[in-house]
């Protein structure tokens, strides 16, 4: 008896040993997929995302992982073609992936985030701009590290209108698909914002002359041009305003963000105004970045390299905070934590997009774009 | 009133650019009805090759002037010897062939000009120095009219009235017209039609040189397209004035240059391309053959 209450003391102990020892040295991987398209024609916009995850998961794996936990990628290609955006996303929920990395195109990201979203996974892309995506409130689970197609336009129009304070302006636009959509969510948020859009126009790009839609402007006595399109015509247009005198502001996209336009209307381009993405060159984590890309793969990373990058660093910068992969944990920890990324300190708003990054407001100051604070 | 005649005076400006391209067009479609679709290119090369030069002899430290004035020649000597050259190897082979052969011939060219320049310099779009004066005295007009629209609109005026007595009055232009008329009857009486079609095509050329420097120091800028966008609204303008009337391509330039200037004035400039082939389209309703344009019965 004496001798069988010993055994059942040492056995507790030993249970209690075990279990602790369990809870304290749970050592499986973090399994975070990453999706996107890896072959077909849009592979370039997909696989500098794959290299990025892959080069945050081995800097945290050397330093022994994510509370001892080391990163596991689980990869899976969706082509950017939602009907395999769809079988992609049911291969990562079934190999229990804690967050996904993706996926590149904002059809592809729509179609799988309903799948995503019934098994409370986490879904960063690096690349889907498409406004609805955060704004519909849709998608809880759903977070981005660029900012939507509107974001420029929205900023263009809320720094014509706050800060240069105009109150009738002229929008023109080059009838194509980039500058049309820009020129009307310009007019859009700028009536919104109580600006009067006195001339709203499209004009022939590649046209020798635009005098006679310049004097148009003049007449319609408006206190600032809003451009939507690239930078030839854009210069012309200064050009052509400036020489009848017309000294107002003139806003535009990050088509004319350019520094071609800087070399080609010369002079006349000083003072214009362009939105584009915030400046990352001389941010260090992103030089690193970039050379830690040059040297395991051998040469320049492509397309959405540091928003994949960041993306990474945010949500194993969350598991970290929030100290576990629980879903709402995980979430509120995104929203709230800021992390330091090649992109700049950035977190994301309740919607999901990201704060800290995205479009500023440059002007061409002595012949050069100097971002506006 | 007054907002009516700053687009009158644009659309001027724009006519008068138009012409200075419709020129050369119609003048060899005159004499040996081709619509030389190169016509554009050579205009493009013309100002790419006073681009070229002009910042080499700028560099050398040239007064302006002298930039601008030995710029232009060199220009207008590249072109003149690519129309000669056009001619010759393009068009000449062809000419006994049915008019299509020589239409696609023409088509090829400008492509193979357009690539060429492409591959050759860039094909970004370039900064274009403007050498050309600025006159004190438009100073007060700006609003109405820029130095460079004037000195377009004047050397139009110029090119116009040369060409017309070149045709007309001299001997070269007797043979012009003779060739015009009746190529073998031409040849029967002595005139050496190779020799007059070559000098059509290098008049021409030479031109569309002049213009291409004009309309590349106004619009500032250079890319180995503009020749066909221009080229286009050229030809639409040579239409419409009469293909092979001088005074014509002019009148219908001008015409083409207001429509569109007081259509995107008053209307809205997303149709500018409406307006001018509607005008187009009417004219050609009511006079077949252009404003200017002779009525020739087509022989069967």
């Amino acid at each position: 008896m004496k001798r069988n209450v010993v055994i059942l003391a040492v056995m507790s102990v030993c249970i209690a040993l075990v279990a602790t020892g369990c809870q304290k040295k749970d050592t499986s991987a973090i399994k975070i997929g990453v999706a996107g398209a890896h072959s077909g024609d849009l592979a370039s916009y997909g696989l500098p995302s794959v290299n990025a995850a892959k080069l945050v998961a081995e800097a945290i794996n050397a330093k022994g992982g994510i509370n001892g936990r080391k990163i596991e990628l689980v990869i899976e290609d969706d082509q950017c073609k939602p009907e395999l955006a769809t079988n992609a996303a049911s291969k990562l929920v079934s190999s229990n992936v804690v967050a996904v990395i993706g996926h590149i195109c904002s059809g592809a990201t729509k179609s799988a985030l309903g799948i995503y979203k019934d098994s409370k996974i986490i879904t960063i892309s690096p690349s889907a701009t498409n406004p609805p995506l955060t704004q519909s409130g849709e998608y809880p689970n759903f977070f981005r590290t660029i900012a939507p197609d509107d974001a420029q336009a929205k900023l263009a129009a809320t720094f014509l209108a706050q800060t240069l304070k105009l109150k009738t302006i002229a929008v023109l636009h080059d009838k194509g698909d980039y500058g049309k959509g820009f020129a009307e969510l310009v007019k859009q948020f700028a009536e919104e914002q109580g600006v009067t859009v006195a001339l709203f126009e499209g004009v022939n790009p590649g046209a020798p002359d635009y005098s006679a839609v310049v004097n148009k402007i003049g007449n319609a006595k408006v206190d600032g041009v809003v451009w939507g399109g690239y930078h030839p015509e854009a210069s012309k247009l200064v050009q052509q305003m400036k020489d009848k005198g017309m000294n107002i502001p003139f806003i535009s996209d990050d088509g004319v963000k350019d520094n071609t336009f800087i070399e080609v209307a010369g002079k006349y381009a000083e003072g214009v105004y362009a939105t584009g993405p915030m400046d990352t060159t001389s941010n260090p984590l992103a030089i690193m970045a970039i050379e830690e890309h040059k040297k395991k793969f051998g040469e320049e990373p492509g397309a959405f390299f540091l928003n994949a990058y960041a993306a990474t660093l945010a949500i194993t910068n969350a598991i970290a905070k929030a100290g576990s992969t629980d879903y709402d944990k995980v979430s509120a920890a995104l929203r709230s934590e800021y992390v330091d990324t090649p992109l700049g300190k950035i977190s994301f708003d309740q919607k999901g997009d990201v704060i800290g990054f995205g479009f500023s407001v440059f002007q061409v100051q002595n012949g050069k774009y100097v971002e506006l604070k | 009133m007054d907002y009516f005649l700053k687009l009158f005076l644009s659309g001027t400006a724009k006519g008068s650019i138009y012409a200075l391209i419709a020129l050369g067009y119609t003048m060899v479609y005159g004499i040996i009805q081709l619509i030389n679709f190169a016509h554009g290119e050579v205009y493009m090369i013309g100002g790419f090759t006073a681009l070229i030069f002009g910042g080499f002899f700028y560099t050398m430290g040239m007064p302006v002037w002298m930039v601008l004035l030995l710029s232009v020649i060199l220009a207008v000597l590249f072109s003149a010897a690519f129309g000669f050259t056009i001619e010759r190897i393009a068009y000449r082979p062809l000419r006994n062939k049915p008019r299509l052969s020589a239409l696609i011939s023409a088509i090829g060219i400008s492509m193979i000009l357009q690539n060429f320049v492409l591959l050759a310099q860039t094909e970004k779009y370039l900064s274009y120095p403007s050498y050309l004066p600025e006159f004190a005295f438009l100073q007060p007009f700006r609003q109405y009219i820029n130095s460079t629209q004037f000195i377009i609109l004047v050397v139009t005026a110029i090119i116009m009235i040369f060409l017309t007595i070149l045709i007309k009055f001299t001997r070269i232009g007797k043979a012009m017209r003779a060739t015009a008329q009746d190529k073998y009857m031409a040849q029967l009486v002595g005139v050496n039609i190779n020799q007059v079609i070559s000098i059509t095509f290098i008049i021409g050329s030479a031109l569309a040189a002049v213009g291409g420097v004009l309309i590349c120091s106004y619009m500032g800028q250079i890319n180995y397209y503009i020749g066909f966008v221009a080229g286009i609204k050229a030809f639409v303008a040579a239409v419409l004035g009469g293909i092979g009337s001088i005074p014509g391509a002019v009148l219908g330039s001008f015409i083409l240059g207001w429509t569109e200037s007081l259509g995107t004035g008053y209307i809205s400039s997303d149709y500018e391309d409406a307006f001018a082939f509607i005008i187009l389209i009417l004219i050609l309703v009511l006079k077949p053959d252009g404003i200017l344009g002779k009525n020739q019965k087509q022989k069967v």
